[in-house]
């Protein structure tokens, strides 16, 4: 009774957040309402269909040993308690994704994005998470690609392969492209980002030669060397060595592409792990910091609901309308194909208990969509004005704080340029006019909220910290994503020559890494220095292609659940399969073949070949040079983008073949796992209910205190 | 109070240790003592850990 109580009022509060959000038109209206109506929404979702899919969809069963208490080996095999396993989950999902691509879709305003992010990751993105990496847990932990090679089909799997390796190196480069943004022209940023490699180094050394194991102690050292590195940037800026900080984007390309190719052929000790640890730290302290400061500070929306960029496709933070491409450019926190990776081999060989997965699978990924959330209100509470000075390529603003007051008075904003002037002064910048990718803004954002959280001003260090976080989590993303690309292109090159699929041989960690590492360098390259904005061009591929994934991961869980002979249960990925293939297939055709050249690549192309071939120069062009890189790239663009469209279209028609058989057959056998019952007892949820406290307690008295582990150990 | 306060002071110790994986160590102290074995240098034990990790890359996703 009482809980139908509290259920009840979650319901009626998240009703109530929603109907205010819904007929707020005209008015400012305080960013809590979407907050409160997210957090509702997830509790009830998570309450519900979650436990849906769990026990009646994929019949979770904690009667059968997991893979983690099969095959222990206090390695990736590894029984682990299950808030941890949620903490190193989350850890392992979250990075810049959820903060920057809400950021870009605020250009539409805060609705269309909070709705989707909502929405999505109730029924498609943590739906993904969770059945992946339950079908992942019965077959002891096998990876995406592993999985629709045995049940898909071998076509299907290699098409999978190129598909996830393709689409790594283009969320590297997109990643990298982002810190290259926030880097350039701040000698503060350098200073403080390029700290963390000596403090990481220190922390390494520390932990391996002068105490090791106490990472704890490490850890602490370093995040109190990180905020001095922060602080002292100001100092710097304003010291002989500001200059010299003051790097060109093109430099920083060569330094990130040196320091990725170092950091993956480095031990992992030494640079790796302990940058992994200051991340990780920083990035749950921030979020929690955002969460508590959203609602001290309580903030205003200064964005409209739905802008009118929305309706005619025509922004200028990236272009096309509403429909898809605000389902594209939030991927991360509504739904993210890369999380299957994750979901898949890593986590599933942790698990306790097979319930477990509800807690951290779709619980994990509610978690990255309130972040999101967060996100996309720190981008809405800042000057409109600003934010659209601040996310529009430089070919638009014109690149002074003159021009882009003049660019964004035209799209109707009273923004002036002393108040542009003023928001870079007040963060201690050169200049915010045209710092694309999201994380400056977003940094801007937070910056307002904190230092109205905690008062005192302070916005400068609250930039740079908040800049610092970014890339601090997204340079750990390169890192980590350049090795496990190494790996996968040593693995699967090892199946024709053996030699280079060893993973000790010295030479071939060497090649991998510069092949790994040359083509995200190379993407890179080409989006810093394109004319018409590297985040305009390459951030629809990125997202794209991070949901052309989660198709596929999509498809695989569908065509198990038929296997399983669950049709009647398809539905639940099946749904969330249907609306991202169309969200993405129509995205993919508009980038291809639309007629409108700030869409469609090919047309963009045709359209600068056009005037070449006339001797004309266009804007935002200057020469002719120029002109070559924007055909150039265009077309490279448009053909990548066809590319991973085919990849996913080809596992989706193999499949669908697979499916229409398993269908006909009711059901067909899979590579599960055969059950072995199991012998540990453990709370499903985060708090144990009185029901199992009792279990655990009998299960204790029968068999001894913590007899899970010690018996899996002695093995 | 004061028991509730060192409660959760000892959880918020305990979740960091695990998360971090320090306590792997006392894990495997405990362990040893247990079956009577006499445990290696926590040098030995760390460096086996981290070289384990070598070959199982950490996936950190966007």
């Amino acid at each position: 009774m009482k809980t139908v109580a509290i259920w009840t009022v979650v319901a009626v509060v998240g009703a109530v957040c929603w109907g205010v959000l819904a007929i707020a038109r005209g008015e400012t209206i305080s960013a809590l309402w979407l907050l409160f109506a997210a957090l509702c929404s997830y509790a009830i979702a998570y309450r519900f269909y979650s436990r849906f899919i769990t026990y009646k969809v994929l019949r979770a069963d904690d009667k059968r040993a997991t893979p983690a208490e099969r095959l222990e080996n206090g390695r990736d095999f590894d029984v682990t308690d299950r808030r941890v396993l949620f903490g190193h989950h989350f850890a392992a999902i979250a990075g810049a994704g959820p903060l920057v691509g809400p950021v870009l879709a605020a250009q539409m305003g805060y609705l269309p994005g909070t709705i989707w992010i909502v929405v999505g990751v109730i029924f498609a993105g943590a739906v993904q998470d969770l059945t992946v990496m339950f079908f992942s847990m019965r077959r002891n932990g096998k990876s995406l690609g592993q999985m629709i090679r045995e049940e898909i089909g071998l076509v299907g799997g290699i098409a999978a392969l190129i598909a996830v390796f393709a689409i790594m190196i283009i969320i590297l480069a997109v990643l990298a492209l982002i810190v290259v943004n926030a880097l350039a022209e701040s000698p503060w940023g350098v200073w403080s980002i390029g700290l963390t490699i000596p403090i990481a180094l220190f922390m390494g050394v520390y932990l391996r030669r002068l105490r090791p194991g106490r990472v704890l102690e490490a850890t602490g050292i370093g995040v109190a060397l990180l905020l001095l590195a922060i602080v002292s940037g100001g100092w710097i800026e304003d010291s002989g060595l500001g200059e010299t900080l003051t790097l060109s984007k093109e430099w920083l390309v060569l330094a990130l592409v040196v320091y990725g190719f170092v950091a993956s052929v480095l031990p992992v000790w030494l640079l790796l792990t302990p940058r992994d640890y200051l991340s990780t730290f920083m990035k749950i302290g921030v979020i929690v910091l955002l969460a508590v400061s959203l609602i001290i500070a309580r903030p205003v929306l200064q964005a409209e609901a739905v802008t009118d960029f929305a309706r005619e496709g025509t922004g200028p933070v990236f272009a096309g309308s509403l429909f898809p491409f605000v389902f594209i450019t939030i991927a991360c926190g509504a739904l993210s194909g890369f999380h299957a990776l994750i979901s898949s081999g890593t986590t599933p060989k942790m698990v306790a208990k097979e319930s477990q997965v509800r807690l951290i699978g779709y619980g994990g990924m509610l978690m990255e969509s309130f972040v999101a959330v967060s996100a996309l209100i720190a981008a809405c509470v800042i000057d409109q004005g600003l934010y659209f000075a601040m996310n529009s390529p430089a070919g638009a603003t014109g690149g002074t704080v003159e021009s882009a007051a003049t660019f964004v008075q035209g799209l109707g904003f009273d923004t002036s340029a002393q108040d542009l002037a003023a928001a870079s002064a007040a963060v201690q910048e050169e200049t915010l006019i045209s710092r694309t990718g999201g994380a400056p803004a977003l940094a801007v954002g937070l910056a307002q909220v904190f230092s109205q959280a905690f008062g005192g001003g302070g916005q400068a260090f609250w930039y740079h910290f908040a800049i610092m976080f970014e890339a601090l989590f997204i340079l750990t993303a390169v890192d980590a994503g350049t090795r496990v690309g190494r790996f996968m292109l040593q693995d699967t090159i090892g199946n024709v020559w053996k030699k280079f699929g060893d993973l000790s041989w010295r030479p071939g960690n060497i090649i991998a890494s510069a092949v790994v590492v040359g083509l995200w360098g190379s993407v890179l390259y080409i989006g810093v220095t394109d004319p018409l904005g590297g985040v305009n061009q390459l951030f629809p591929l990125f997202g794209i292609a991070n949901q052309l994934l989660a198709a596929i991961a999509l498809t695989l869980c569908t065509v198990l659940l038929v296997k399983h002979g669950k049709l009647r249960y398809a539905w639940v990925t099946g749904i969330p399969l249907v609306w991202d293939l169309v969200v993405t297939m129509t995205a993919s055709w508009q980038k291809v073949f639309s007629g409108d050249p700030r869409v469609g690549y090919f047309t963009q192309a045709g359209v600068y070949r056009d005037a070449q071939n006339a001797g004309e120069v266009l804007a935002p062009a200057q020469d002719q040079g120029q002109m070559d890189q924007v055909i150039f790239n265009s077309t490279l663009n448009g053909i990548l983008q066809s590319v991973f469209a085919l990849l996913t279209l080809v596992v989706a028609a193999h499949a669908a073949v697979i499916i229409a058989k398993a269908i006909r057959a009711n059901g067909l056998p899979t590579t599960e796992e055969p059950a072995v019952p199991s012998k540990i007892v453990e709370p499903a949820g985060l708090f144990p209910t009185a029901e199992e406290k009792r279990a655990i307690a009998e299960h204790e008295r029968l068999v001894g205190a913590g007899s899970g582990r010690s018996e899996a150990e002695e093995k | 109070m004061t028991a509730a306060l060192t409660r959760a002071w000892e959880g918020v110790r305990w979740y960091l240790k695990e998360f971090t994986g320090e306590a792997r160590w006392d894990d495997y102290v405990a362990h040893c003592t247990e079956h009577g074995h006499t445990p290696m240098s926590r040098y030995e034990f760390e460096r086996a850990r981290t070289d384990a990790a070598e070959k199982n890359p950490i996936s950190r996703c966007c």
